[in-house]
Order: C-alpha cells, then sequence, then structure tokens
C-alpha cells in the first residue's frame, strides 16, 4: 500500500446505534435509584478519589449508560468505597451499592 | 388604535352616547341596589375575544354576575387549543371532557357566541368600543377582553431539524394526536423502537427570534415520554434538552416518575440536525454535553416540543390597539397589581395572548379579568 | 424529496442579468481548467452574456486566508485590488469562480458594512500602495447561481438529460455545496444554508433524481488547514468518508458539487481510501464520479468530455458517460492541446479505472 503518511481518523462519537441497552437495564434492575439521577455532580465533587486520581464518578456513570465501557472497570478501582458519594446525593442514588455491581458487571462482561 | 368621534353603525349596536347613557344607569342601579347587585342584570354587553379557556372562563364569571356577553371566536369551535391534547398535564385528566365542561356553560341566555368570528379591527369611541368582525359587522360594547391566545410555534421555521420534509419528524401536538388513537407508529407504519423528544423548539432560540421560554414543554414532554411508555414499554424513549424547567406543583415527581418507574432518559444536549435515512428512520445529531462528547443517534420518531406564540390574532389586535409587548404578546398595565387592565380604560387582557400559561393559569387569568370588568362596569 | 421543493423555493437570493465580471479560482485552473473553460462558453455562446475575464488577476488569498496564514489586512487589500480591477472595467457585478473565493468576499464586505473603518483602512492602503480606487460590488454571485438562474434556458439547448438511458430512470444525484457558498451568510446562497436549491435546481430541472442522505450537510472535509497539514489530513478525509458511508446505501450515479475544494477532495479521497482500506463506494470498484456544475451542464449541452476535462479527475467518468449516452473517443482521452496523445497515467493499485 502507498504510504500517505497519515491514517484515516476513527469516528469520536458514542454510536448509540450499536449500543446493547440490556446491559444497563441490568444493572438498573439491581439499583433502581441509579435511574433518578439528575447529573448534579455532588458525587464528584465529594468524593475522596476524585480530587486526585482524575477519577469521575458522575462520568462513569454516564459512558455506562451509552453502554462505554472501555476503561471503566481499571477506573472504578480508584473507588475506595468511602460511601460520601451516597451520603450527598440530592435524589437518594445509592451510589456506593452502584458502584459494587458495576465492577462486577464489568467484570463478568469482558 | 383608531378613535373617532362619531361613528356610523348597524341598527342592533347601540351609539356611544347610549352606551354612555346606560353606563349611568348601571351605575346608579348598583348604588341603589348595593348589597345584592349580582342579581340585576346590567344593560350592556361585554365583546370578549377568543374562545380558549381563559375567554370561557370569563364569560363564565361575567354572566354569574348578570352581565350579558357577546363571544367571539374565530375557529368554527371553541376551545381547540386545548382540545388539541389528549391528556393534560399535570394530571393526565382528558383535554376533550375539560373543554366540553366549559363549552356546555356557554349555553347560557346571557352569553352570544360567535363562532367563525374573527374580530378584525377595534375602534376607540369615547366611553366604548366598536369591534369588526371579519363580516364588517360592528359591535359597539362598553368593555372588551382581550383573551386572543397563543399559536403553537411552527416547526417548519427550524428548517434544520426537517419539519414537514422528512416523516418521522413530528411535533408534540400531532404525538399527541397518536397517543389519543393508540396509534404511536414510525413513518413505516411500525412500532418505534425509539422515540426522541428534543425541547424548546421555537422557544429560548434566537435565531427565531424568540429568547423566551414558553414553560409548558419541558413538563409537555415528561407527561408524553409517560404516556408513549404507557402505551409502548418497549420503546427507548429519550428528551434532549437545555435545562429542565419543572416548576410547578408535582412537576419534579413527575419527572422523577418518568425515570423511576418508566425509564425515560434525559440527555442535556440540543439536537442541532435531523435527516432522514435510507430506510426512513431520523438520524440526529447532538452532543451529551455532560459527558462532552457527540452522540451518533437514529430514531424512529423525532417528537419537536414546539412552544407558544403571540397567535396572529393577538398579534394583529396587539398593534392596532398600540398594546403589542415583546413578542408580539400584548402588554398588560402593570404584572403584578394590573396584569389584567391594559393603560387603555374598559379594555383588557387574559390568558395567553399575554405570555406564555399552562391551562390553569389561563383560567385564573380570565376569571380575574371577568371581575376587574364587574368592577369597571359598576363603578 | 419533492416535498422539499416548497421550502427551498421560498429564499431566492438576488443574481444578476448580466454583464459579468470574472475572478477565476486558483484550484479550478489548476486541477479542472475545463470548468472555467465551460462556464465562459456557456455564458458567452448559449446564454448571450457579457462575461470579462481579465489577465491581470490574482488569487483571494482565500485557503492562505482561512488557514491563517494571511493576516486579514492582507485579504483586504488583494480584495479591493480585484474590485479595483471590476470598477476601472466598468463592471458591477462580480462573479468569484470558487466558493471559497465567494466566502471571502461576502466576509469582506460584511466586514466593511459593519466596520466602515475598516474599507476605509483598505481604500487607502490600495491607493498608497497601487493608485487604485474601487467601488463596491453590486451584486457578488456565484457561477453556480447564474447557472441555476438560466437552468430553464440552458435545458433548451441541452442535447442530454440525466437520465439512465439503459433503464430510462432519472440519475440519482448526490449534490454536495460548499460550505462557504450559504453556511456562512444563508441569505447569500439560493434555498439558504440547510436545503440549498442551488445544485439541486439543476438536477431536478435537467431530469435527475437529489439524493438526500443522512450526511448529506456534512462539510467534505478540505477545511483547510486540515488538509494543508500532512498531519491532519486523516481528519479531512474521515470526514469525506462519512459522506461516502452515509450515500452510499443510495448508490448514487454521480456527485456534483459547486465547490473546488470538495470537488477535488470528494474525488481524490475516494482513491486514498481505496488504496489504504481498500474500501470504494460503488459496487464495481470504480467509484463515485464528482463532477463539477459547468462539467455536468457541459456535458448534457454536448461539449466533449475531453475538452471539459473530466480525465483530470481521479474516479473516471466512463461509465457515467454510457448511461448518458454520450459518445467519447477512448483515442482522444489522453490528447495535448497541440494534437500529441500524452502517455496514460500510472493506475491506481486498488481503485478501478
Ligand atoms: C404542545 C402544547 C401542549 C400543552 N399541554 C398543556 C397541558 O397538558 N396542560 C396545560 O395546562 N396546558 C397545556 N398547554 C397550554 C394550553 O394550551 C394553554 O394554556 C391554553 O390553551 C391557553 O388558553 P387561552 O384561552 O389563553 O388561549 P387559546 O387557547 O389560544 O384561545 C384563544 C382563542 O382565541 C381565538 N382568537 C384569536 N384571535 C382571534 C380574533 N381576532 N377573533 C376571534 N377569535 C380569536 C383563537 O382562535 C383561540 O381559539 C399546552 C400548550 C402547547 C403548545
Ligand atoms: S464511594 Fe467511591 S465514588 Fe463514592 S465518594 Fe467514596 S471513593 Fe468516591
Ligand atoms: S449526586 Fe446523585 S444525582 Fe448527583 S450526579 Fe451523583 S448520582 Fe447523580
Ligand atoms: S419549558 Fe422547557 S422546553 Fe419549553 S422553552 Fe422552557 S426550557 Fe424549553
Amino acid at each position: 500500500m502507498a504510504d500517505f503518511g497519515f491514517s484515516i481518523s476513527k469516528p469520536q462519537s458514542i454510536d448509540t446505534n450499536d449500543m446493547d441497552v440490556g446491559r444497563l437495564q441490568a444493572l438498573e434492575a439491581k439499583v433502581p435509584s441509579f435511574k433518578r439521577c439528575i447529573n448534579c455532580g455532588a458525587c464528584t465533587a465529594t468524593c475522596s478519589a476524585g480530587q486526585f486520581g482524575g477519577f469521575n464518578i458522575r462520568r462513569i456513570h454516564n459512558l455506562y449508560r451509552w453502554d462505554q465501557r472501555k476503561g471503566l472497570e481499571k477506573e472504578l478501582q480508584q473507588c475506595m468505597l468511602c460511601g460520601k458519594c451516597t451520603l450527598v446525593c440530592p435524589r437518594g442514588v445509592n451510589l456506593r451499592y452502584l458502584i459494587i455491581r458495576l465492577r462486577k458487571a464489568l467484570a463478568d462482561n469482558k | 388604535m383608531k378613535e373617532r368621534e362619531k361613528p356610523v353603525h348597524g341598527d342592533d349596536n347601540p351609539k356611544p352616547r347610549e352606551v354612555k347613557r346606560r353606563l349611568k344607569s348601571t351605575k346608579r342601579i348598583s348604588r341603589r341596589k348595593r348589597l345584592e347587585f349580582e342579581e340585576v342584570e346590567l344593560p350592556l354587553q361585554v365583546a370578549i375575544i377568543g374562545g380558549g379557556v381563559a375567554g370561557m372562563e370569563a364569560a363564565s364569571v361575567l354572566t354569574e354576575h348578570r352581565c350579558p356577553v357577546i363571544l367571539f371566536e374565530a375557529r368554527p369551535e371553541l376551545g381547540v387549543n386545548v382540545k388539541n391534547k389528549y391528556k393534560i398535564f399535570p394530571d393526565f385528566s382528558d383535554a376533550g371532557r375539560l373543554v366540553e365542561t366549559m363549552t356546555k356553560a356557554m349555553d347560557h341566555p346571557l352569553i352570544t357566541v360567535n363562532k367563525d368570528t374573527e374580530i378584525v379591527e377595534i375602534i376607540r369611541e369615547p366611553d366604548a368600543y366598536t369591534l369588526l368582525d371579519n363580516k364588517g359587522v360592528p359591535h359597539t360594547v362598553p368593555a372588551v377582553l382581550l383573551a386572543s391566545g397563543y399559536e403553537p410555534f411552527d416547526a417548519k421555521r427550524k428548517e434544520e431539524l426537517g419539519f414537514g420534509i422528512y416523516e418521522g419528524v413530528i411535533n408534540s401536538l400531532q404525538l399527541e394526536d397518536m397517543l389519543r388513537e393508540h396509534k404511536v407508529l414510525n413513518s413505516l407504519g411500525e412500532d418505534p423502537r425509539r422515540i426522541v423528544f428534543l425541547q424548546c423548539v421555537g422557544s429560548r432560540d434566537e435565531k427565531v427570534g424568540n429568547h423566551y421560554c414558553s414553560k409548558i414543554c419541558c413538563i409537555t414532554a415528561v407527561k408524553q415520554a409517560i404516556e408513549v411508555k404507557r402505551q409502548l414499554p418497549d420503546t427507548e424513549v429519550y428528551v434532549f434538552y437545555m435545562d429542565l424547567r419543572l416548576w410547578g406543583q408535582g412537576y419534579e415527581e413527575l419527572y422523577r416518575e418518568a425515570q423511576e418507574q418508566y425509564s425515560v432518559r434525559f440527555v442535556r444536549g440540543r439536537i442541532s440536525e435531523a435527516a432522514s435515512t435510507f430506510d426512513g428512520r431520523v438520524q440526529i445529531k447532538s452532543e451529551d454535553t455532560l459527558l462532552g462528547q457527540p452522540l451518533k443517534m437514529v430514531t424512529d420518531l423525532l417528537v419537536l416540543m414546539i412552544g407558544m406564540e403571540a397567535s396572529p390574532g393577538t398579534q394583529k389586535l396587539g398593534k392596532t390597539c398600540g398594546l403589542e409587548g415583546p413578542y408580539g404578546f400584548v402588554r398588560s398595565k402593570s404584572p403584578h397589581l394590573e396584569d389584567n387592565l391594559s393603560d387603555k380604560p374598559g379594555f383588557f387582557l387574559a390568558g395567553t395572548c399575554k405570555r406564555p400559561m399552562h391551562i390553569a393559569e389561563a383560567v385564573n387569568d380570565g376569571r380575574a379579568a371577568a371581575l376587574e370588568i364587574i368592577k369597571y362596569l359598576r363603578k | 424529496m419533492t416535498t422539499k421543493k416548497h421550502y427551498w423555493n421560498e429564499y431566492q437570493k438576488e443574481i444578476a442579468d448580466d454583464k459579468y465580471f470574472y475572478e477565476r479560482s486558483c484550484i479550478r485552473q489548476t486541477f479542472f481548467p475545463g470548468s472555467e473553460t465551460a462556464f465562459l462558453r456557456i455564458l458567452k455562446e448559449e446564454l448571450g452574456k457579457d462575461i470579462l475575464d481579465v489577465e491581470n488577476q490574482h488569487t483571494c488569498t482565500g485557503i492562505g486566508f482561512y488557514s491563517d496564514i494571511v493576516p486579514l489586512e492582507t485579504t483586504m487589500t488583494i480584495v479591493a485590488r480585484l474590485f479595483s480591477l471590476m470598477t476601472e472595467a466598468g463592471y458591477e457585478n462580480y462573479v468569484p469562480s470558487c466558493v471559497t473565493s465567494f466566502g471571502v468576499f461576502s466576509e469582506i464586505v460584511d466586514l466593511w458594512e459593519h466596520q466602515p473603518d475598516m474599507l476605509e483602512k483598505a481604500r487607502k492602503i490600495l491607493f498608497e500602495t497601487t493608485g487604485r480606487t474601487f467601488e463596491l460590488p453590486k451584486n457578488i454571485a456565484h457561477p453556480s447561481d447564474i447557472i441555476y438562474k438560466f437552468r430553464e434556458e440552458l435545458k433548451e439547448k441541452m442535447r442530454y438529460r440525466l437520465v439512465n438511458r439503459f433503464t430510462g430512470r432519472p440519475l440519482k444525484v448526490v449534490e454536495h455545496i460548499g460550505c462557504h457558498y450559504a453556511k456562512i451568510f444563508p441569505d447569500k446562497g439560493v434555498g439558504k444554508a440547510e436545503f440549498p436549491h442551488v445544485l439541486a435546481g439543476m438536477i431536478e430541472s435537467w431530469g435527475g433524481e437529489v439524493v438526500d442522505y443522512p450526511e448529506r450537510r456534512h462539510c467534505c472535509g478540505f477545511g483547510f488547514r486540515q488538509y494543508v497539514v500532512r498531519a491532519n489530513r486523516g481528519y479531512s478525509v474521515a470526514n469525506s468518508k462519512k459522506k461516502f458511508e452515509s450515500m452510499q446505501p443510495y448508490e448514487p450515479d454521480f456527485i456534483v458539487t459547486n465547490c473546488p475544494g470538495c470537488t477535488m477532495f470528494m474525488d481524490k479521497w475516494q482513491y486514498t481510501i481505496a488504496e489504504m482500506e481498500h474500501k470504494t463506494y460503488d459496487k464495481k470498484g470504480y467509484g463515485i464520479p464528482v463532477l463539477t456544475y459547468e462539467e455536468m451542464a457541459g456535458l448534457l449541452l454536448g461539449y466533449d468530455p475531453w475538452e471539459l476535462g473530466l480525465q483530470l479527475h481521479q474516479v473516471q467518468s466512463e461509465r457515467l458517460l454510457d448511461k448518458l449516452g454520450i459518445h467519447y473517443d477512448p483515442n482522444e482521452k489522453y490528447k495535448s492541446v497541440s494534437g500529441r496523445i500524452l502517455p496514460n497515467p500510472e493506475k491506481p493499485q486498488y481503485l478501478r479505472v
């Protein structure tokens, strides 16, 4: 093949047409309060892990909503399960439990 | 507004001088029978322009106070702007039934309803107003209530969203029809796999000249999303919003219910383009702004949550009366204590001719305007 | 697509009738010079218009300007000089051949309208450096506007229609409008920005069918600096690829564009993609031919395909010519102006020619 000195860029957008909604629904069935999130960011703001490692729990669960799982498992290892996020959530999302289920779901679904 | 001293009148219409005379006698009557003046029939009619919920409620209250009313509705039916909905927020009650109840009340000896009658001009006389209808008939009355309402935004003006071009792009009123028929189908006549709602179509958008929020469409989307899910539990439903404005009593709770019970997914981002796909569905372009990433999405139906604009009647009459406010709505005397008054004595305002409102607000406003009119006539 | 006509017709821009001052395009002259020649021929011979093509003209700086290499003041002065050529020649209707130039002129004129001091500055610099003065044009129209305006007159003179000779069905045509034609100033484009009618109008009048595919309004990816810098070209080609993927299911017979950048990149990136990923967007591996609107008009008017310069495109057009029923002599394909037969170009490895 001719060497063009560049390669064709890959799409950066989230493809929602290919996603498997079933995975999200399974998680929501386990942690129904997850559906109520309004993306206020209180969880991220208070998260101890988030202050140093660039870890963002809100972003993680949003990515999972679109079935974007790449790298999430590793990222979630930063969580210390301290539960502060659950404490502050105005919509009563059981974040700590969500994280536990999410870790499991990610591990099971490799 | 045209003003004149000596107008020409049809035979049935009292002349301004006559209006003045009868007004004087009204005041005499009310002074005499101060305690029970509701029982005294006022000798003059009040004209109401617009047979929406605001106009109809005002008519009911006026007749309760024995005041004769002549109601003009440009369309062949009363209450069309509510009747064109299926179930209304916040309680999912039946829009048709609400209009039916209100329309029934118009069947009253003191109310003359003129349907198919558009008021095209208003002339200010000394102590009276002469309204000209589309048939050229003048009506002279001592007091006028403008309740000429709103017009749903014409989404064709947002060309990029493909309304009126692609069959899969519909507006919220068309969805109401589908919900009423229990036939929410995609353009191929199949059950939709996915439905996307887009908020703020025609509102909060400099490109169409409307900076304001229509304030009913956020909750309408929540209501419709729930309706869709009740009829089609397996359909994925997304609502794309810029801000969610769920300000009324019970609205936030309904939003929560939509998320929790019905798995409606709310995405912050404005859809900037819609196009038809090869298989007749709709491709949209948007960003999930909470993630900062663009989305690729194809949907069976794109529902545009159209806002409220001043109706053509409101715009026209507001202009001719010199009461033109922002965006073609009419301007009241002051927003706090004189919101049903205009700066013209005897000329009153009610409902969505002033600004976007939901039904209860428009109804309450019509009621309040009626009381202002009674106060004016009996003074 | 028929439902759309209604919206397209709602907005028509003003396009001068006659007496045009023509400004050539750097890219067009280099890569498909036959198009410019065809445009002048159509205007003069078919429509009997007065169009002036002067010798002492020069670049509009568009590519450099939009790549942030040329500063605003320079571009303004260049535009001022081109206008002075028009003024000196006694013309008032400016016709820039290139969509990028069209963007530059519209933008500079708009700037001058909003900031009269900048106009004064341009006048001053031009006068001090060249002793020239200028008037602003009465009308700026792109050549595609003019062909659009006279599409029905041209139709009368056409020998062919955009109809597949073998099936009798309208040819399926993808039309692509250069971003700088109407996205910067929607009012300056026929049909405005979302559903421009300038090329669609020609296609419909001449018997073809416009393909409305999802990425119709997406940029071709040229993007100036995105192409100029080699490391950025992957981004540029990805945009074209997005469009090709989106149009592929409709099996278009050809693509027509009104911007030299788009013509070039939608044509040449097909080669790049074929060589890099072994992918073509037609069924047989030849790619989708990309024409300019003058080439399309010229073919239908019966002009010789090789004189129009179709052989200079990357994707070859013989199969399209066959569908149109247009005769061509394969032996004349690579003949120079002086009549010498030139050697055949090297063949790509994957893209069939
Ligand atoms: C998509 C959508 C959904 C909605 N859903 C809900 C809901 O679920 N719940 C809720 O509470 N509210 C809802 N609303 C709001 C509701 O429709 C309005 O609050 C209500 O209709 C306002 O009543 P109105 O009498 O002020 O005006 P209108 O209903 O507009 O009535 C005005 C009348 O005046 C007539 N008219 C105008 N000019 C003239 C003239 N010159 N001469 C004679 N007649 C004239 C018009 O024909 C019209 O019938 C919704 C609105 C929209 C756009
Ligand atoms: S439980 Fe995890 S995500 Fe929540 S605050 Fe603690 S460290 Fe952060
Ligand atoms: S605090 Fe609760 S509602 Fe807010 S972003 Fe976190 S999970 Fe969502
Ligand atoms: S109510 Fe919601 S959808 Fe309607 S204009 Fe306001 S913010 Fe937009």
